[in-house]
């Protein structure tokens, strides 16, 4: 009996601690952290740390916009975090608990407030652009020297592409990347909301759709890295870690990264809290975290993309605050544009031509 | 009083686990999307009342039913899910009637084992086994690797990613819900029937079309509606295994769900999907009622 008794009072006692623990459950995009950076945030906080991953914000704003997702931190790109923001999916930050802030850069800060006006339920944690992630070797191989590795015609003429069947094409799954891009192409407005003006991406994609492997947005970087295709249009630092993995396996496989030289769409993930977050508290603790200058440095020498924060960049390597493809020159910034949000209207004429792109029906 | 209970729990079951279900996706069928938590209007407020009650039902319409007629998309993915259904239920009682026959004609101290070894599979979890066939129908994979040193092909076959892989996939995963339901009627044949149309001049493969298929019809027929009624809604692997141009309304619903936000639309989908598969439901309660009254 006394040893019932006992049992029962650890079990008890036990479960009293689980309540007790402090936990912070964040949603971030896949590969897109140094997970050493996560065992840090535990030992110097004692919060417990759920991080889960995702590979598409259709997948994160669905969860928004049925709430109660649970979770204190999510990662949203710019134009998904202006539309989630009007439905009332985040809380306004509060700034006295997030000292680091300072550490911001004013010059994207002044992009970010284009959705997120005057920063209010957001912080920039990377930023990045869309474009070609090339096999040079394999490319120029089937393509000649001439290959045009830094030009949207590499993907959207179709001379090109049935060649580079042969050795394999992987475009992103996201309509709201590939539409822009077939736009830019043809020189209309990537950033139109017109109907009329974006059915006209249809041909130019239906035209190259034969000769795409696969529409997927996280599974280029392994199949590049792997030699199993040579060309793929997806999200600079994922390209750049493909490259990482290729050099690291010595495989003989070499991968680069070409923004678009007609243009390439420049995008920004925000860290947001849910308007029903379980800990508020505890995830301003963690944004304030990784708002520290070394923090965010670590995250962006780990996953090659480029940060929001102006003071971390002392404490970048010099392959990625020197890789033009990372923090690009002046000049190639005049270059870049963005994108906002499809209104739900507009969002159904872009998702059903993408079906009937992807499926042919 | 008893009997009122025992007549009761069925449908409390059905009205806790398929008609509340049902009513809450068709409610948000017959509502508009909007962008809002959560994202559809009008959504019912229980404090206003009656008031409020008649409100919410003025709110309510069909438009999103209609808006299904008018895309051909929606009746293609619905076609195209009931042929890959159909194909791949064919396809596992190919594969499932053999294993069936032979665990039901091996030794009896070996036929737990074999029952054993048919539900093994289900201790692990059903997505790694979607992924590990990735591994192995990829073109790095497994089979090519294997077909390539044997030197039989001399360029890796493309699988992955075509509706092969997908029929490959739905056969793998429900075998077995096509091998117990033939294997327990095997086990129950008796074999004197056999003896005695071999007797009477049946060759084996005769005795086995005229006796033991028609015998077994029971078991395949349960075998084809479990593979069948499942398969129609499959999502999971026509979008690990198939490629961008399998299309299985699973896939369209996913896609109306999240990439369009528009839950209406899908709930609409859902309803529908739900109204073909009541067919096929409807046919297999029948047959499990005849065969409990052949049985008593």
């Amino acid at each position: 009996m006394k040893h019932t008794l006992l049992t029962l009072t650890a079990t008890v006692a036990i479960g009293a601690m689980a309540a007790n623990a402090e936990e912070v459950r964040v949603y971030n995009w896949s590969d897109y952290i140094d997970e050493e950076l996560l065992t840090k945030f535990e030992e110097e906080t004692g919060i417990d740390l759920i991080y889960d991953v995702f590979d598409s914000n259709e997948v994160l704003e669905t969860k928004m916009l049925a709430g109660g997702s649970g979770y204190d931190v999510v990662v949203p790109t710019g134009s998904f975090l202006a539309r989630q923001i009007s439905a009332g999916a985040f809380q306004k930050l509060d700034f006295s608990k997030l000292p680091n802030e300072q550490n911001m850069w004013d010059k994207i800060k002044a992009r970010t407030a284009n959705y997120d006006p005057g920063n209010a339920y957001s912080i920039n944690y990377m930023w990045g652009t869309t474009g070609l992630g090339v096999n040079v070797g394999k490319v120029k191989e089937v393509l000649g020297d001439d290959a045009p590795v830094d030009s949207l015609a590499l993907i959207f003429d179709p001379a090109n592409m049935e060649k580079l069947a042969s050795c394999g094409v992987h475009f992103l799954d996201a309509p709201d990347e590939m539409i822009p891009a077939a736009l830019k192409y043809i020189g209309e407005n990537p950033n139109s909301m017109d109907a009329d003006v974006i059915a006209k991406a249809e041909p130019v994609l239906m035209g190259v759709r034969p000769y795409v492997q696969k529409f997927h947005s996280s599974e280029y970087i392994n199949a590049l890295a792997n030699g199993d295709i040579c060309v793929a249009f997806g999200w600079s630092g994922d390209i750049l870690q493909a490259r990482d993995r290729a050099d690291e396996a010595d495989n003989g496989v070499e991968i680069a990264y070409f923004a678009p030289k007609e243009g390439a769409l420049m995008w920004f993930d925000q860290m947001a809290i849910p308007i029903d977050a379980p800990n508020p508290e505890g995830a301003h603790t963690f944004l304030n975290f990784i708002m520290d200058a070394e923090n965010m440095a670590a995250a962006s020498n780990y996953v090659y993309y480029a940060n929001g924060n102006l003071a971390s960049q002392e404490f970048l390597e010099e392959d990625v605050i020197g890789d033009p493809s990372i923090y690009p020159s002046a000049e190639t910034v005049e270059n870049l544009y963005t994108k906002d949000g499809y209104p739900p209207k507009v969002q159904r004429k872009a998702t059903r031509m993408w079906t009937k792109i992807k499926s042919g029906t | 009083m008893r009997r009122l209970i025992l007549i009761a729990v069925p449908y409390i079951w059905l009205l806790a686990l398929f008609l509340v279900p049902f009513i809450i996706v068709l409610k948000i069928a017959l509502s508009d999307a909007w962008l809002a938590i959560p994202p559809y209007v009008p959504t019912l407020d229980i404090s206003a009342g009656w008031a409020g009650f008649k409100d919410f039902l003025s709110g309510l319409d069909f438009e999103n039913f209609i808006f299904l007629t008018e895309d051909d998309l929606y009746w293609k993915a619905y076609l195209s899910s009931l042929k890959i259904a159909a194909i791949s239920t064919l396809f596992t009682l190919l594969v499932g009637y053999p294993i069936a026959y032979g665990m039901a004609k091996a030794p009896d101290e070996w036929r737990p084992t074999l029952l054993m070894l048919v539900i093994l599979p289900f201790w692990t979890s059903f997505l790694i086994r979607v992924y590990s066939w990735m591994g192995i129908l990829s073109q790095e994979g497994y089979l090519n690797q294997t077909l390539m040193s044997l030197g039989l092909i001399s360029e890796p076959l493309i699988i992955l990613n075509t509706n092969a892989a997908v029929y490959i996939g739905i056969v793998y995963t429900y075998l077995p819900f096509m091998i117990l339901p033939i294997y327990s009627a095997l086990e129950k044949l008796d074999a004197s029937l056999i003896e005695a149309a071999e007797d009477l001049g049946c060759s084996r493969l005769s005795a086995f079309w005229l006796v033991t298929i028609p015998l077994s019809k029971q078991g395949i027929i349960a075998g084809c509606f479990l593979v069948f009624i499942p398969t129609i809604g499959e999502f999971v692997i026509p979008s690990l295994l198939g490629g961008s141009q399998t299309l299985m309304i699973g896939k369209v619903l996913w896609e109306e769900f999240f990439s369009n936000r528009d839950w209406p639309v899908a709930s609409a989908v859902a309803v529908i999907l739900l109204l073909i598969l009541v067919i096929p439901i409807i046919l297999f309660q029948r047959n499990e009622q005849k065969q409990r009254e052949a049985n008593e």
